[in-house]
């Protein structure tokens, strides 16, 4: 496919059974390739966002995904990005943050953290517990561009302030 | 010596069971040395096994001592390699010379005995831990015509996990 272009698409609308074989069927039969992709579905919503493929500018990808976002519901946007395949980093680090949850909490360690060298390559949280009392919980995976030890000390500032956290240098093996 | 052409997934004979050595002879020393060295020249790989260059017989080479301060056996070669025993588990990040640019999760038994040939064919036994005990479970997979894909878990949900296996 020469000349290709990538594109990321991200949909986010209210959740159903069967958005992600909709979306990807009109992707596919209107000729697009998928890269990497992230779906999950975040309070009742589905949210998607996914690099694709496409030999044809912006416009005739709106054509292509446009009448299945609207009967499914799903708002819309697309970017062309200077996308590419077969660049992941490798993460050596994996941070679990939980505690009563409240405002501020990963704006303050993910603050901290980046200070301390915290390259953030994925990051999942979600918030468990009861109405009544909520619970916070974040995974993050990452590079420690300064080393683990001086994350290791930012982690216990972090603790400081109330939450529980861990982290875990992650080894990878190769065989 | 030789370096042996690595092959990567999808070729089918990564999916394939590999069958016991019956006999250590110069042709299987040879296989052995290139083996080696085949491993030693891929960039961080600790571990191969015969199926990953294409011949399906049940040989495993480990090397985890570029890794400091874990317990572990040095070079050892591992012919017609079973694991006896398993205890614990944990989740670790695994990548494969036959699956590049990518790495995943995966539960491994935190705690193995394992027996094996060694190079000279006399009979051996190995406790095993940590690192080099989930090294040794991935080259023993590709035994049994598995790669780690098989075995993926999720990346989140880590709390959860440590629940359920702590």
């Amino acid at each position: 496919m020469p000349n290709t272009r990538w594109y990321m698409l991200s949909l986010i609308g209210k959740d159903r059974s069967g958005i992600v074989a909709h979306v990807t069927s009109a992707l596919y039969e209107g000729g697009c390739n998928l890269g990497e992709a992230s779906m999950i579905r975040l309070g009742g919503n589905f949210s998607m966002m996914l690099m694709v493929q496409f030999n044809g500018n912006m416009h005739a990808l709106h054509e292509v995904i446009d009448n299945e976002a609207e009967s499914l519901d799903l708002h819309l946007h697309i970017d062309h990005i200077e996308g590419r395949l077969h660049d992941h980093l490798t993460p050596d680090v994996r941070i679990t943050v939980y505690g009563a949850d409240r405002a501020g909490i990963v704006a303050k360690v993910t603050g901290v953290l980046a200070e301390a060298g915290l390259h953030i390559l994925d990051l999942e949280s979600d918030v468990a517990g009861t109405a009544e009392k909520p619970i916070y919980v974040m995974n993050i995976e990452g590079h420690a561009a300064d080393g683990i030890p001086v994350l290791r000390s930012a982690l216990e500032i972090v603790k400081k302030e109330g939450v529980d956290a861990s982290l875990d240098e992650i080894d990878t093996l190769i065989g | 010596m030789a370096l042996l052409n690595i092959l990567q997934y999808p070729d089918p004979l990564l999916k394939q069971m590999a069958e016991p050595v019956e006999a250590i002879d110069n042709e299987l020393e040879i296989f052995i040395r290139d083996l080696e060295a085949t491993m030693r020249a891929g960039p961080g790989g600790v571990g191969i096994a015969a199926p990953q260059v294409g011949i399906l017989k049940r040989i495993i080479i480990v090397d985890v001592s570029s890794k400091p301060k874990i317990k572990q056996h040095g070079r050892l070669v591992l012919i017609n390699p079973e694991i006896t025993e398993w205890e614990g588990m944990a989740k670790g990040r695994e990548g494969c010379m036959s699956v590049p640019d990518y790495t995943g999760n995966v539960i491994r038994a935190k705690n193995i005995k394992l027996s094996a040939l060694n190079e000279q064919g006399e009979p051996c036994e190995y406790d095993m831990e940590g690192f080099e005990a989930r090294a040794v479970q991935h080259e023993i997979d590709h035994l049994d015509g598995l790669l780690f894909l098989d075995r993926l878990v999720s990346r989140h949900h880590d709390l959860f996990q440590r629940k359920v296996y702590k």
